[in-house]
């Protein structure tokens, strides 16, 4: 076979197996979505998806069965409003301090820590909590105990703000030169240009940043299970028990005997998360495209 | 005059609020480090936990975690950079490409415990491989695809446009081009992306939960079927089921900051890479 | 050219993992046994098997928690060859083991008893099963009610996947629900934590746990409907049958256990084993 035929050969190969490689993102997530409602199906015709509507989670008892997820998604929800009120401001503001205040030398010097930030386990992160955050929050409040719905956001705020940082970082140095010298040129102070020109013009980006924020924020784990007592009431006050749909799962799936109606709820709740941050995720994704900032 | 009065207190708060993360941050890590450090000696890192882990040490849990690791990176980085070369070299605006980037970000947005109910119904019960390394394995490496494409087609499109050109113009094939000309120059960043991405798994616990991990193992792992201990979930356990747990926080800590020097570590080696490689192949 | 080396790397790596890193046995074939379940069990189930590995070296026990209902699922899910629970089975559970084809023998191991632990500084010092069922399920919010401080009650529980909370359930609160504002703690040492931390608490768990935290929390004494006065739990008390809450744990195997699961309950159930049970803070199974 000529050198170039079997050049040839390789190529098609080469593209094959590439357009392969490319196609298992779209295969998981087929997969993702075919296997979640597979498990839960049966949910659906057994005792039925209102079900679901129930007041209260009661999965486990002698009397009756509950099933409700309302109390689980108003946990999920104080949660991750609280910590969003948290993070919001602190990351943007963060993140104009380092875009657009920090000389270079003292960017090098903040960019790890937020990058450190970022790394730490959620495990570790509720670790640290269950250690230092809730007897602090105890104290502080002069509560029974420390693990309330305020530790849960104070740690889930912890691993919001490095991700809105940086977007919202990224966001704010794409706006136009063009923008902010004209701001300047015509008298403004440095902070007026900021406050007034740049945020603005990156506001689309730091919308989006922070709906990737409470996406990230509703899926956390480890660290609400740790922390926030986990009774599953619905409440507003910040400073009660309640319990996520993330901390749900993870805490009950080990015990259900697989195809039994709480495994198939489980899975439920797993379809309801999946599709509350897949939508976040296409609304910040049309922000961000709307506003000719892709990324 | 007034300007500057208001101007300056802002720029303090912005200031202020700045190094006040900084040193939430640095709070951390010291209380981590102060607290764990007592804990780390030769034996806490090479021996087995005796006593449901309240005495010995967490070797089997340090060994897990690489093995998940390293059987992540073998699933995701091929599928990942070779997603990412398709990307960024051979596909075209169409309805295929589209699909293809709403496929990564959907998974990327995934929450973790729901790629744990994935693993269990695909890995672990559909295919029967039960809880085992490759169950963790797969689950981990679907978690971390997106991460390691977004990183590596950012580090292919980076290389400069006449490369391809001049390559093409030359006769190579398409593939010959990008093995020679492309490749090389991006290779650093896809790596960098990468194990950062895959730093970040190391340290997840929800998908292993119900894939893979197990509290106490006497032996360490002899097949891709077995289920392993894992840094995280070993943590997880310590602190919130041991019946001592108050008694063993030096454990505790210990395993946490075992966890956290491997987690920075992946990352600091994965920017050390990426400094070495600036240096080889400059353009 | 770095790929290949990068290629390389993790194939030596996948090499070197193979490879057995143990001591070297050519004698006989290695006996893997898995037992899950039950959080209250885990401490005594590793004891036992740290014991049984060292006279059985080809042994390779793992061993898990998650609560009885975690152990009783992968049983029936055949995930497990040994299941611990500190409950008995419930009825939907052996239905639901007739439908996956297992068959689980019940095997009483140890007995143990519920303690319920108040922070030491709480003035009361013993309550009777009825108001333990007002209390768990939300009718008395306040000590005063029952004797003590003006005070709310921290109502702390496990999760519903512990046998623990199961049998709660059943003999002390009738079957009904717990409090929703209980707050359900991943567990028994958690719960042990958070009783030492507040004047309000009080929670339910295994006679071991209890006596590990003597220092730490309080045990109440139990007074049963038809007893002159209250009891405290101890290893006197439970085998007596004098102190009301008190429960049998559990292996259940599916079908009657042979070779290496055998020759581990035969172990566990030896006068060898049984020590080790009294180690741990459990009572023997007569």
């Amino acid at each position: 076979m000529s050198r170039s035929r079997k050049l040839h050969i390789t190529d098609k190969l080469m593209r094959l197996l590439l357009v392969s490689a490319a196609s298992t993102s779209v295969l998981i997530v087929c997969l993702i979505f075919l296997f979640l409602f597979k498990e839960a199906g049966p949910f659906a015709f057994k005792p039925g998806l209102e079900k679901l509507l129930d007041s209260q989670w009661i999965p486990v008892s002698f009397q009756e069965e509950h099933f409700g997820v309302g109390p689980l998604l108003s946990g999920s929800a104080l949660v991750t409003a609280l910590a969003m009120l948290v993070t919001v401001p602190i990351s943007v503001l963060v993140a104009i301090y380092i875009a657009e205040i920090a000389r270079p030398a003292e960017r090098e010097f903040l960019k790890p820590f937020i990058e450190i930030l970022a790394s730490i386990p959620s495990v570790v992160l509720g670790f640290f909590g269950l250690l230092v955050v809730a007897p602090l929050v105890k104290t502080l409040f002069g509560l029974s105990t420390g693990l309330t719905a305020l530790t849960g956001a104070l740690l889930l705020s912890l691993m919001a703000i490095p991700t809105i940082i940086s977007l919202s970082e990224d966001a704010l140095v794409s706006v136009p030169y063009a923008l902010k010298n004209a701001s300047l040129a015509l008298g403004a102070s440095h902070l007026q240009t900021i406050f007034r020109v740049t945020l603005p013009a990156a506001l689309p980006g730091i919308v989006a940043a922070v709906m990737l924020g409470i996406g990230r924020v509703i899926g956390e784990t480890m660290a609400v299970l740790m922390v926030t007592g986990n009774s599953a009431i619905l409440t507003f006050s910040p400073l009660a028990s309640v319990r996520t749909m993330t901390a749900t799962i993870a805490a009950e799936m080990g015990e259900v005997p697989f195809g039994s109606i709480h495994y198939q709820a489980l899975f439920w709740i797993g379809i309801i998360l999946l599709g509350i941050t897949f939508a976040l995720n296409i609304i910040a994704q049309r922000v961000l495209k709307k506003y000719g900032m892709m990324k | 005059m007034k300007n500057n009065a208001a101007d300056k207190f802002i720029l303090f708060s912005l200031r202020f609020i700045t190094y006040a993360i900084v040193l939430v941050v640095g709070y951390i890590l010291f209380d981590i480090i102060k607290n764990g450090a007592p804990a780390l000696n030769w034996q806490f890192v090479s021996t087995f936990p005796r006593r449901s882990g309240a005495e010995g040490g967490i070797f089997p849990a340090i060994v897990g975690t690489l093995y998940l690791v390293v059987g992540t990176i073998a699933v995701s980085l091929p599928l990942g950079v070779g997603g990412a070369i398709y990307l960024a070299e051979y596909a075209d605006q169409g309805r295929f490409n589209t699909l293809i980037r709403l496929a990564i970000i959907t998974l990327a947005g995934v929450p973790s415990i729901v790629f744990g109910l994935f693993g269990l119904g695909l890995f672990v019960l559909f295919c029967g491989f039960g809880p085992s390394i490759l169950a963790g394995s797969l689950t981990l490496a679907c978690m971390v695809l997106p991460t390691i494409i977004v990183a590596s087609e950012e580090s292919l499109r980076a290389v400069p446009k006449g490369f391809r050109d001049a390559s093409l113009a030359l006769g190579a094939t398409k593939w010959e081009m990008i093995r020679t000309n492309i490749l090389p120059y991006s290779l650093s960043g896809m790596i960098t992306g990468s194990i950062l991405g895959i730093g970040r798994a190391a340290g997840e616990t929800a998908p292993i939960l119900l894939t893979v991990a197990a509290f106490y193992l006497p032996r360490l792992p002899k097949s891709f079927f077995d289920q392993v201990m894992a840094l995280p979930y070993h943590l997880y356990i310590l602190a919130t089921q041991h019946p001592e747990a108050d008694r063993i926080r030096h454990m505790q800590y210990g395993t946490a900051l075992v966890l956290l020097l491997l987690v920075l570590g992946l990352s600091l080696g994965a920017i050390l890479i990426r400094t070495h490689f600036r240096k080889k192949f400059r353009w | 050219m770095k790929k290949i080396t990068l290629a390389l790397g993790l194939l030596l790596l996948t090499a070197i993992a193979g490879c057995d890193s143990g001591p070297k046995q050519q004698s006989a074939p290695v006996q893997t046994l898995s037992i899950k379940g039950s959080d209250t069990m885990v401490h005594l189930v590793s004891s036992w098997t740290e014991e049984f590995m060292k006279a059985h070296a080809e042994a390779d026990i793992s061993v898990t928690g998650g609560g009885s209902g975690t152990g009783i699922a992968a049983l029936i899910n055949g995930t497990t060859d040994i299941c611990a629970a500190s409950r008995g089975m419930k009825d939907k559970e052996q239905n639901l083991a007739k439908e996956n084809k297992v068959s689980p023998v019940e095997i009483p191991v140890a007995r143990d008893g519920i303690a319920l632990i108040v922070h030491p500084e709480n003035p009361v010092n013993s309550l009777t099963i009825d108001q333990l069922r007002l209390i768990y399920t939300g009718k008395i919010t306040n000590w005063k009610e029952v004797g003590g401080a003006d005070t709310p009650i921290l109502l702390l529980s496990r999760e519903s996947s512990s046998g623990t909370f199961v049998f709660f359930q059943e003999h002390i609160l009738n079957k009904e629900d717990f409090s929703p504002s209980a707050r359900l703690l991943p567990g028994t040492s958690a719960l042990v934590q958070a009783v030492a931390a507040d004047r309000g608490a009080i929670a339910y768990v295994g006679l071991g746990f209890a006596e590990e935290a003597k220092s730490k929390a309080k045990t109440l004494g139990v007074q049963a409907k038809d007893q002159p006065k209250p009891v405290v739990p101890s290893e006197e008390t439970v085998v007596s049958g004098a102190y009301p809450v008190s429960r049998p744990l559990f292996f259940y195997t599916n079908g009657i256990p042979k070779d290496t699961i055998k020759q581990f309950i035969d172990f566990c159930l030896s006068p060898a084993g049984q020590k080790i049970v009294r180690e741990t803070g459990y009572v023997p199974v007569s």
